[in-house]
């Protein structure tokens, strides 16, 4: 694979295109497997022309059904905003809290190696697993309710901002550290004048934006039982109560325009 | 004052920087230590405060060893120890006042330090060095903000904030022009003079070295090859140190340029040491 | 010069901050803990699980250990439909994303109601969280995958959209004048101007969601949109541990596998 840039002289009318690949055999070769893969993979996943069919109509049918939205009980749907909202601010305060000690155990040119190995096998291991699956086992171990919920989004917030801390302070340059370690300054002094000041501008961008993304996973740990407005969407799609959905799913939308709003706003005044 | 005996440094690589280097320090003076890119300067200054563990070997430092110090002994030793860096390494962020107090945080503790409420002495220090080095008024000025020479200065203010008894110099003009290069050896050396603390130098230009150190020291792959005055560093001394080549031109011609060091008054004292007196 | 010259002369304090100024850094730090502390207070935590937490905790890391390697003939099926899901979902999602990018791209649009509509479509796509989307599609199609890749490139093709409609926005505007000077169609000017200075743009980004999407795709099946999801679920809702915990081995597998995959192609890309 050979990738090239977009030929700046124009060469009209006989253009010739400039393709990912040069290599005609290569290029055609991915595509037949790429063909031959879609085919096989919709095969294996079964599935066919009939049930898409079926699905049309249905999806009309529950579009009429989802329109008008259901504000009626909006209680009950202030109550599962307010509470996604709370959850959501609780885990991105505790997340940020606890992502300070978490990235500084992830930085290789500040810790120890095995303390450095436990910190990344850490962030690694709740990185992967969506948070989904996190919120299930706190589910059982904490039961239904939005405190499974916290701990879910608190978990998924540290190890992101922690991720960004290590990686910024890897990236400093060593000068700095060198530096003050030989004014000789004690650990905590070192994190106060080196790293601090050069993580702090983006460590709150950072977890400015994963409060952000904490109000829109907010709206989806409920849907394994923990907590928030999730939960309720969850019992309207089951009770095919559509026309409640549509209202919920539209202050959701709503709600994460605010968050992201919020957001930038907040960001544009720190810089 | 320092006592050097039976260095050496190998790296976890097997590289051999080090190979028994000793000498003394006893006087307050700049010495230059000169050699070819590998020779084992930088190692063997970095040893000296242990950013780079020596391998074998003492480091007295008066009456104590540094190189068998432990984590906490240590970090007293380095308060006695002001570094100054090639690439200046302020921390870019804070402003230059907070780079010169971050001088003094082996003395404060951390919740001073984190309320940048450092003790008057250390203040009033701080405000009489920035003038000494000719950067008055520029206190809040951000480090990043700085040019190379200003940086520089706040490097070497930063260093003598600790009331060093010894410098450890990297490099110091390497990445400044010839001019400004010249005003800040010049500085560093009217400052040892000042304060009556000796400077260790690292120095890739021989002239600007017999221009304005007391002592050379030559270094060769880990090895001291000489040791001496400026006046005896000859063409025959820099073919042994860097190899074969003309160097009629790179030695500086005797009484040609002087130093001009024309203010040295009041030695031996130290700024700290003097504002804390009064 | 005497002692109160000197005190004169140079500063003994001074502050990074005016006292104004740090009142307002600890008025931030108090409201911060405040929020902090109503959210806390009002969502009602049972505080007192905290108790035997561990101990639950331990438990389960027991009852996990070791993986029920057996497992894996049921499981692999599964975890291959994963993949499928994710994949097939973003093959569908270029397809849409496309057309819907050169809407949202001002340069490419029609007019201020097509770019309207087309920025609409991309802002609900990413407003709706995947597994919303996975229940929405499932009510549609039933159970089962296609609902799974319907909900992948449904919330895809927001993220897609986005990166590619600012990339067709920063294009170089000189090719397509000149393709147009040729007399070209409409149709002409984007395959051959527009469409080869995005391309590799339209690959990153796919092969960057794809990566995601596998992320996502794993738990697709607690809503029934098919995948590993649907084992999990039951797998955990039987209290089978010793299958949970091979079945969150080989999801951390495959996770781990497509982000290097996809790391290393979007290195080859660019
Ligand atoms: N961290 C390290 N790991 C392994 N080897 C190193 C390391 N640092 C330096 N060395 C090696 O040690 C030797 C001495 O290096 P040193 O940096 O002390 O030389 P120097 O005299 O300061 O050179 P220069 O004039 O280029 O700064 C070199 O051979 C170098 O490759
Ligand atoms: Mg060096």
């Amino acid at each position: 694979m050979s990738p090239s840039l977009p030929d700046q002289t124009p060469a009209p009318p006989r253009w010739n295109r400039l393709r990912m690949i040069e290599n005609p055999a290569l290029r055609y070769g991915l595509l037949c497997l790429g063909v031959v893969y879609i085919i096989w993979s919709i095969g294996v996943l079964e599935i066919n022309w009939h049930r898409i069919s079926t699905g049309i109509p249905r999806a009309g049918n529950m579009f009429v059904r989802m329109v008008p939205p259901d504000f009626t009980r909006w209680s009950l749907l202030v109550k599962g905003v307010l509470e996604s909202v709370q959850m959501a601010l609780a885990a991105s305060f505790f997340g940020m809290l606890l992502a300070i000690p978490l990235g500084i155990c992830g930085a290789v040119n500040l810790v120890p190696k095995p303390v450095y190995f436990v910190a990344r096998t850490l962030i690694i291991l709740s990185r992967t697993f969506h948070e989904i699956i996190i919120a299930i086992f706190f589910v059982k171990i904490f039961g239904f309710g939005p405190l499974a919920g916290v701990l879910t989004l608190i978990v998924a917030s540290t190890s992101f901002i922690s991720k960004m801390i290590a990686e910024d302070i890897e990236n400093m340059t060593p000068g700095q550290l060198e530096a003050i370690r030989a004014t000789g300054a004690s650990f905590p002094q070192l994190l106060l004048y080196c790293i601090s000041p050069n993580v702090l501008p983006r460590f709150l961008g950072v977890s400015i934006y994963r409060l952000d993304a904490n109000v829109r996973h907010s709206t989806v740990v409920g849907i394994v039982g923990a907590g928030g407005i999730g939960q309720v969407l969850a019992a309207t799609f089951s009770r095919y109560d559509y026309d409640f959905s549509l209202a919920i799913l539209m202050a959701i939308v709503s709600l994460v325009f605010l968050g992201e709003f919020f957001s930038s706003w907040v960001r544009g005044y720190l810089r | 004052m320092l006592t050097i005996s039976n260095l050496q440094k190998v790296y976890p690589n097997g590289t051999k920087a080090l190979n028994s280097i000793s000498f003394t320090v006893d006087q307050p003076q700049v010495i230059a230590i000169i050699g070819p890119s590998g020779a084992g300067k930088s190692t063997l200054i970095r040893c000296i405060n242990r950013l780079v563990e020596p391998s074998a070997g003492q480091i007295m430092l008066d009456d104590v060893n540094i190189a068998s110090l432990g984590r906490r002994d240590l970090r007293k030793a380095r308060r006695r120890m002001g570094m100054i860096f090639q690439e200046y390494n302020l921390v870019d962020r804070l402003t230059v006042m907070e780079n010169l107090l971050s001088g003094r945080l082996g003395y404060v503790s951390f919740w001073r330090a984190w309320r940048r409420n450092f003790p008057p002495d250390d203040v009033r220090a701080a405000f009489k060095l920035l003038e000494r080095v000719g950067l008055e008024g520029y206190q809040d000025t951000r480090a990043d903000a700085l040019s190379g020479g200003q940086r520089q200065r706040v490097g070497i203010a930063r260093a003598l904030m600790q009331a060093p008894d010894l410098l450890l110099v990297d490099e110091p003009t390497a990445s400044l022009d010839p001019k400004t290069s010249r005003q800040i050896m010049r500085l560093l050396v009217e400052l040892v003079e000042e304060q009556g603390t000796p400077a260790l130098v690292n120095i890739h230009d021989v002239a600007l070295a017999q221009t304005f150190s007391d002592r050379i020291i030559g270094l060769r792959k880990g090895e001291i090859v000489f040791e001496g005055t400026s006046q005896d560093v000859t063409e025959d001394v820099l073919t042994d140190i860097y190899g074969e080549e003309d160097w009629s031109l790179t030695i500086r011609k005797a009484n040609g340029e002087d130093r001009g060091d024309d203010q040295t008054q009041g030695k031996n004292n130290g700024y700290l040491r003097e504002a804390a007196t009064g | 010069m005497t002692v109160t010259e000197h005190a004169k002369k140079y500063p003994q304090v001074w502050r990074r901050f005016s006292p104004r100024t740090t009142l307002i850094h600890y008025a931030w730090y108090l409201g911060i803990v405040a929020v902090a502390v109503w959210s806390v207070s009002n969502l009602d935590l049972p505080w007192g699980y905290f108790l035997d937490a561990h101990v639950q905790a331990m438990d389960l890391a027991t009852r996990m250990f070791p993986p029920d390697l057996e497992f894996w003939d049921t499981l692999a099926a599964p975890l291959l439909e994963t993949i499928h899901i994710a994949t097939l979902g973003t093959i569908v999602t270029c397809a849409i994303a496309f057309p819907i990018a050169f809407l949202a791209a001002r340069n490419t649009t029609f007019n201020t109601a097509t770019w309207f509509v087309g920025r609409f479509i991309l802002v609900t796509s990413r407003s709706v969280n995947t597994v919303v989307w996975g229940l929405f599609f499932v009510a549609i199609f039933g159970p089962g995958p296609l609902a799974g890749i319907w909900a992948i490139a449904f919330r895809s093709i927001g993220f897609m959209g986005k990166l590619v409609a600012e990339a067709i926005e920063e294009i170089d505007e000189g090719v397509v004048e000149a393709i147009e000077a040729t007399g070209a169609s409409r149709l002409q000017v984007l395959t051959y101007g527009i469409l080869p200075q995005v391309l590799p743009v339209i690959y990153g980004t796919a092969v960057y969601r794809w990566d995601i999407n596998i992320r996502e795709s794993t738990v697709l099946g607690f809503v029934g949109a098919g995948g590993i999801g649907i084992l999990l679920y039951s797998s955990i809702n039987q209290f089978q541990w010793r299958e949970v915990s091979l079945i969150l081995c080989s999801v951390f597998g495959v996770v781990l596998v497509s982000e290097f995959v996809s790391a290393m192609v979007r290195q080859r890309i660019s």
